[in-house]
This record gives C-alpha cells, sequence and structure tokens, in this order.
C-alpha cells in the first residue's frame, strides 16, 4: 500500500526528468520531420481550398456594403425609430445625399441597390435612377433635401425603403441564411419569402430525397457485383474489375451526355421500345430532363464508388465463415442473411456515405440532363454565383449543403459507428 | 459397400482443380464408427481437400464418397450434418459467444429453453461457461479455440472435421488442447476426421493416422505401427527422427537380409518393400535403437565404423552427430541415465543394431 502511494506522482526517466516530458521531447524531431515532408501539400491546401472556403463561408454573413456606401446614412438613421411610420427628419435625408454622391462618384451606389434589392425588389432601380439625378448636387448649397429629394424620387417618401435600409445597415446579417430556407427579414421582424419565390427549401428537400433515391439504388445495383468480385477466381474477377473502372477512365461529360443520347424521346430506350410495340408511338416516355433522368445517369455515375468499399469489405469476409455456417445447418439463404450480410454492413455504409456526399453536391450531371424539375440545390448555388451574383446566398446556400452533410456524418457516427466503415 | 462398418467411407477418390493436376489420386478409406482419425502430410499434399471434400465444399471429379452407407456426392453441405473446427475457428464476429453457439440449433428450428440448455452445457463442457455473452474478439486464442469446438459439437453431429485447429496456438496450450479434445471425441463417440501437420499431434492424439503425400495415402496405421514400422522411407522420413542409409541388396534370408552400403560396408536388416538381392534400397534405422555398446548386439552381428562429430546435450536424452558410411547427418540418441556414454567429438566408435530395427525400404 505505502509503496503504491509512494509511486502515484509523475514516473521519471533514468536522469530524473519526468518521463511524459523527455518523451516528448525525443518525439519532437520525429513531428518535425513529419511535417516538414507534409508541409507543401499544407500550404498547397491552404491556400487554394481552406482560405477560399472560409472567405466564402464568411460572405454568407457579411453584409459591410451598406455602412460602407453609407455611413453616415446609417449612423443618422440609428436615432430614428422605424415603428413610429413617420419619414425621417432633414438630418437623415442630408446624410443620405452626402453619401450617395460620393457613393455615385465612385459608382458604388449600383452596387448597394442590387444588394438591396434581394430584401426589397424593386429598390435597385431607385437607387440608379437617384443616383442619375442627384449627381450635380452640391451638399452645401442645395440643402435643405428632404422635399428635393422626395420630389426627385418618390420611393424616398415611402417610409418602407428607409425601414429596409435600416433594417439592414448592420455588418453582419442573417439574411442570406434566411433567404436560402425561404424567409426573409423584414423591418418587421422575420417573414416568409413570398409563395412564387419559396423554391430553396423545396429544392433541399429535393436533393436530399433523391440523393437518398440514388444511393438506394446504387446500393442494389452494387451489392451483387461486389460480391462476384469478391467471391470470383482472381482472373474472371479482374476482368469485371476492369468493366466496373471502365466509366472512370471516360470523362463525366461524355458519360452524362451519353445518357442524353440513351434517354431523350428519340434516343435509343424509346426508339427500341416503340420498336418491340410496347409503348406508342405518341406515348413515348419521358425519361431526360426531369428526376428519372437525374436519377439513372447519376445512379450510373456514382456507382463504383459504392462498388469499390463494398468489395473491399467483402473481400475481407473469409470463406471459412459461410462454410462454418452452411456446416452447422444453414441453408445459403440463412448464411447469407445471416452470416455474410450483416458482416457485409461496413461496406454498405462506407459506400453510402460516399455516394450520397458526392449525391448531394452533384452539379454537372444534373445540369445536364435533369431539365428544370430534376436538379439539385448545388445548381441553385452555381446560378447565384454565375448569373444572379448573389453570392452571399450562394455562400449560404453552400454553408447550409455543408452543415447538412457533417450532421448526417454525425448521425451516422452514432448510429453506425464510423470505425466500422472501411474503404480498404 | 465394401465394408459394414465403415462410417465414413473414400472409394477410389480423385480430386482436380484446373483440369491439369490430380490433387488427390485414388483415395480409398474407410474410417468406423468412433474412430479418430489424423491426416498426417506436408503442406499441398491435398489433406484439406479431402477434407472439403467430405464436407461437401468440393465436389470429388471421380469416385465415391459414403456416410453412413449412403452416397453423399449430391447432398448439399448443410444437410450433411458434419461439425467443422476451422483453423482460423470462424467464429461468427458479429455475435456473442452464446450466439454463435446457438446458431446450429435455431436454424435446426430449436425452442428457445432448448438452446440455451444445450448452449449452456456445450460450453460448460469446455469450460468456457462464464463466457457466453462475449464477443469472439474478447477472447484469447485458446479460448476461441475452445468455443469453435463446442460450436461443431453443440448440435450432436456425429462426424466433425477438424482442419488443423491448433495450428495457432502456442505449445503449451496446443498440448493441453490436444488432451482436451480427444477426451471430448471419446467420450461423446464422435467420430472425427483431423488434419494437422505436427507429427506428434497425430502421433499423441489419434486412433489411426493417414499419412499424406503426392495426393496419395501413404500408409494408414496406428500411431505406433507407423512409427515403428513404416512402409516406406517417405513414411519413415516424414514421422519422427530418422537415420537414413542408402546401399544394395547383398541377400535376403527370411526375416533377414544384408545390405552393401554404397562404401562397401555390410549391414543386418529386415526387408520390408525388397523382395530381390539386388535391389537398390534405403535403409533405415531410428537414433534411439543404434546401439554401440557391443554387449547388446548379436555375436554376429555387422558393425559399422563411426566417427563422432558433435554432441549435443538435451536434458532428457543425448543427442549425437556421427559420420557413418559417408552420411554425416547419422543421429544417435541415447537416455540421460546414471551409466550413460558421453561420447567425444573425434572419438572413433562401432555402431551396430538389431536387423528387426533397421528396415530396408524402397529406394
Ligand atoms: N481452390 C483451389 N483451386 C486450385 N487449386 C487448389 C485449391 N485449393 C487447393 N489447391 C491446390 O491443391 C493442392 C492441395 O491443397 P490442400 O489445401 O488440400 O493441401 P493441404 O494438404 O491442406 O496443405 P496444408 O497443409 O498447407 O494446408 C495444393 O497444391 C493447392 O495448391
Ligand atoms: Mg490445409
Amino acid at each position: 500500500m505505502t509503496d503504491a502511494s509512494q509511486n502515484a506522482g509523475p514516473m521519471l526517466a533514468a536522469d530524473g526528468t519526468p518521463l511524459k516530458q523527455s518523451l516528448a521531447r525525443s518525439l519532437r524531431r520525429q513531428k518535425l520531420r513529419a511535417l516538414l515532408l507534409i508541409a507543401p501539400l499544407l500550404l498547397f491546401v491552404l491556400f487554394s481550398f481552406i482560405i477560399p472556403i472560409a472567405s466564402m463561408l464568411f460572405r454568407s454573413v457579411e453584409n459591410g456594403i451598406v455602412e460602407k456606401t453609407l455611413p453616415l446614412t446609417v449612423v443618422a438613421l440609428e436615432t430614428w425609430d422605424e415603428k413610429s411610420g413617420e419619414l425621417p427628419d432633414e438630418a437623415v435625408y442630408d446624410a443620405f445625399v452626402r453619401d450617395m454622391i460620393v457613393a455615385v462618384s465612385e459608382k458604388k451606389h449600383t452596387r448597394l441597390g442590387s444588394r438591396l434589392n434581394y430584401e426589397e425588389p424593386g429598390i435597385s432601380s431607385l437607387f440608379r435612377k437617384t443616383g442619375r439625378k442627384i449627381r450635380k448636387w452640391d451638399p452645401e448649397a442645395d440643402a435643405p433635401f428632404k422635399e428635393k429629394l422626395i420630389d426627385a424620387e418618390k420611393g424616398w417618401g415611402d417610409v418602407e425603403n428607409w425601414r429596409v435600409i435600416k433594417t439592414h445597415s448592420r455588418n453582419v446579417t442573417p439574411g442570406y441564411f434566411l433567404a436560402a430556407v425561404d424567409l426573409r427579414l423584414t423591418p418587421d421582424g422575420v417573414a416568409a419569402q413570398p409563395e412564387e419565390k419559396q423554391i430553396l427549401v423545396k429544392l433541399f428537400g429535393r436533393t436530399l430525397f433523391m440523393s437518398l433515391i440514388i444511393t438506394g439504388s446504387c446500393i442494389l445495383l452494387a451489392y451483387p457485383v461486389s460480391y462476384l468480385l469478391a467471391t470470383l477466381p482472381m482472373r474472371v474477377s479482374n476482368l469485371l474489375m476492369i468493366l466496373v473502372l471502365l466509366p472512370f477512365w471516360t470523362s463525366l461529360l461524355v458519360r452524362t451526355s451519353a445518357w442524353k443520347v440513351m434517354l431523350q424521346q428519340q434516343g435509343v430506350i424509346n426508339e427500341t421500345l416503340v420498336w418491340l410495340g410496347l409503348v406508342a408511338d405518341d406515348a413515348r416516355l419521358v425519361i431526360i430532363n426531369n428526376q428519372i433522368g437525374t436519377i439513372v445517369a447519376m445512379t450510373h455515375i456514382l456507382l463504383p464508388f459504392m462498388i469499390l468499399p463494398m468489395y473491399s469489405v467483402m473481400q475481407t469476409i473469409p470463406q471459412s465463415y459461410t462454410r462454418a455456417a452452411k456446416s452447422m445447418g444453414a441453408t445459403n439463404w440463412t448464411t447469407f442473411w445471416r452470416i455474410y450480410f450483416p458482416q457485409s454492413i461496413p461496406g454498405i455504409g462506407a459506400g453510402s456515405i460516399l455516394v450520397f456526399i458526392l449525391a448531394i453536391g452533384y452539379y454537372i450531371t444534373p445540369e445536364i440532363v435533369g431539365g428544370t424539375k430534376g436538379v439539385f440545390i448545388s445548381n441553385r448555388i452555381a446560378y447565384h454565383i454565375s448569373s444572379s451574383l448573389n453570392w452571399g446566398l450562394a455562400a449560404a446556400l453552400g454553408t447550409i449543403l455543408l452543415a447538412v452533410v457533417m450532421l448526417l456524418y454525425w448521425c451516422y457516427d452514432k448510429i453506425v459507428g464510423i470505425d466500422n466503415v472501411k474503404l480498404g | 459397400m465394401s465394408n459394414d462398418a465403415a462410417f465414413v467411407e473414400f472409394q477410389r477418390v480423385q480430386k482436380s482443380y484446373d483440369g491439369e493436376v490430380l490433387v488427390v489420386k485414388d483415395l480409398n478409406l474407410s474410417l468406423p464408427k468412433g474412430e479418430f482419425l489424423t491426416m498426417l502430410g506436408p503442406s499441398g499434399s491435398g489433406k484439406t481437400t479431402c477434407l472439403m471434400m467430405l464436407a461437401g465444399f468440393e465436389t470429388a471429379t471421380h469416385g465415391e464418397i459414403m456416410l453412413d452407407g449412403r452416397p453423399i456426392n449430391n447432398i448439399p453441405p448443410h444437410k450433411r450434418g458434419i461439425g467443422m473446427v476451422f483453423q482460423n475457428y470462424a467464429l461468427f464476429p458479429h455475435m456473442t459467444v452464446a450466439e454463435n453457439l446457438s446458431f446450429p440449433l435455431e436454424v435446426r428450428k430449436m425452442g428457445k429453453d432448448q438452446r440455451e440448455e444445450k448452449v449452456k452445457r456445450a460450453l460448460d463442457m469446455v469450460q468456457m461457461g462464464a463466457f457466453g455473452s462475449r464477443r469472439p474478439a474478447q477472447l484469447s486464442g485458446g479460448q476461441q479455440q475452445r468455443i469453435a469446438l463446442a460450436r461443431a459439437l453443440v448440435f450432436e453431429p456425429e462426424l466433425v472435421l477438424m482442419d488443423e485447429p491448433l495450428g495457432a496456438l502456442d505449445k503449451q496450450l496446443r498440448e493441453h488442447m490436444q488432451f482436451e479434445i480427444t477426451r471430448l471425441a471419446h467420450e461423446l463417440g464422435i467420430t472425427t476426421v483431423y488434419v494437422t501437420h505436427d507429427q506428434t499431434e497425430a502421433l499423441t492424439m489419434s486412433d489411426r493416422v493417414a499419412v499424406f503425400d503426392d495426393g496419395r495415402i501413404q500408409q494408414l496405421a496406428p500411431p505406433d505401427l507407423l512409427y515403428e514400422e513404416p512402409e516406406n522411407s517417405f513414411v519413415a522420413q516424414f514421422i519422427g527422427e530418422n537415420n537414413t542409409l542408402e546401399g544394395v541388396v547383398k541377400s535376403i534370408d527370411g526375416d533377414s537380409c544384408v545390405v552393401t552400403l554404397d562404401d562397401g560396408s555390410e549391414i543386418d536388416a529386415k526387408p520390408v518393400n525388397v523382395h530381390n538381392a539386388g535391389e537398390r534400397t534405403k535403409v533405415s534405422i531410428r537414433p534411439e535403437r543404434v546401439e554401440f555398446n557391443k554387449d547388446r548386439l548379436h555375436a554376429d552381428a555387422h558393425t559399422l565404423k563411426a566417427t563422432v562429430k558433435e554432441f549435443i546435450y538435451m536434458g532428457d536424452v543425448f543427442r549425437f552427430r556421427l559420420s557413418v558410411a559417408g552420411n554425416d547427418d547419422f543421429i544417435i540418441k541415447t537416455r540421460n541415465a546414471p551409466d550413460a556414454v558421453k561420447l567425444h567429438p573425434g572419438q572413433e566408435v562401432e555402431i551396430g543394431w538389431l536387423a528387426q530395427d533397421c528396415r530396408a525400404l524402397d529406394a
């Protein structure tokens, strides 16, 4: 007993320093070497991936534009009670005109206009027109401005527009995230988007739902193939493996376009069905430019990502398990269901995660074969990045997508356990 | 049926995997109920293949396998009712020990109470009663081995096949398990076919041993006969330690013969596989049957001159390496008894043996 209590202190190395410390010292060199080896990749990833992504994510809440373009106005508006229903006083108009004159000379007022237009449709033209009219005004000589500005543009006599500016004058905004889930920040608080603009939640739902279907069909198609791959003699399975990997050597675009050829109304499948008389000529199947098209093409494209993890797990299931089960009297089916299948679940899990995560963010294939009904949330993100230039919304959508993936990953870890997932 | 008592019978069985090479060539074997038979042989000699044909996982290319008088070539494995123990134990990793044991009973649609009762009895039988709720991965190698054994026995098969079940265990545990397995097999009256390439295991456990080589049974005999009366030079060399000298038969006289070795010296031997003078032969003699005390030999026995090359102390026995008739690896052993003679390297001795201990086999 006394011995044990004496030993309770930290273990000492031969020279009297604590063992932990001297171990850490001896490991430090090794760690440094390892760090040096990965340094190039680390830097590359940092500059080309992590920083851009971080800045992208930052954009989803960043809203400095109002304060930067209208600094005086924002300060002046602070004392205005937007709930009073009255127009702001002369000080606000004065500040606004001064800000606008600067903004117009720097050509920044249209950008602000389009930013606020996301929140209040129509406000962008108000800014554009105002800009044209007050370009020549003199901030000292032409005061006071309240009447004058309202005369020039009726919009500035509308309390609503001022409330929009005040609501969105803060540097950090939840506005993009709200927009991403079909809500918006109005001066009266959070409200639903107008009916006709509510598409994003539906799109998220569709993306998740279709990704699930794609993952499911990948499981169904990949399981027997992987089983064959893992059990056939080496020579045959190598050949089969090449067939599985063949699509990887073809461009994604080519493969997707090939599906267009297959699936269109004048395409191979329809022609064959009509020729066989299974489908009437005037009732050709619509299997492209809709959800079916996306599901078919993406299942095909993502199939190898399901087969490979499944195969590598199944390959490690020794034949002796199934043989043992049969020797104990289990039929082929019982052996499969009770012995083989449970052990292949880690492969299904790994493949499903991989396919689902790839599917949920897929862009090219839905774009080409999805029409309007079969597109994913990523197509919307691409639209906001390259066409509508609403990067904030695109960033918010991207962030939500990332969060959903992480959440699913976390759930999966809780339910199946990520340790059970084997990729090879 | 050739033999009414046979429980398992291989009749002229051949097996080829690729259509080019016969892995099993003309196998004939029959074992009665309750026998413990071991298949012993070097790697690749076809032991596992035979076992798999019996279990139904490989089909015989030619010939008939009978179980209890019925041909089983067309019975699927799960209807053969044969218990198996695999080299890697093949315990299902996703089931607990108790679930593993209960699996064969479940597929037989046995009721829950009866299952639990049998599982408990089987676990107690291998002294693993307290481990039912563990996973196989939480057991040591020896414990897993016992569970595998219990699982093969729990559904009370009449025939149990074991393919090198002790291969992965250390020596002490092996010896203990050898004892356990034979005890259980005899207590339960099970017919056992056991595969190993460890000859000690084969000799200590079996009723009979079938020595395999090159897809054939070289000899099928009880352990003592196998050791003392090998029928050919492969068996003589494969089982136990053995000295071989090569020569030509000079004369045969009933139960003994004289062999002229390649260096011209002559020795006494017992003709086993030789029938005529002038045949080439390999004579085989066990190290412990070599005598260098002339008083213990017949007066007219032939002796050979030998030079001691090396002395190896092994505790219970002394082992000497000698140079005899051109063979530098001639081993003799003596017991470490109070009157034991110690030879020293470089010493010249005369050695001899009783004619019946030296077997003239095929060349
Ligand atoms: N599935 C198979 N396909 C082709 N050849 C095989 C197959 N299984 C075994 N063989 C060949 O058959 C021969 C006998 O194999 P087997 O496994 O029966 O030997 P063994 O006596 O059990 O050897 P070991 O002691 O190493 O287990 C070997 O040459 C082996 O290469
Ligand atoms: Mg084997």
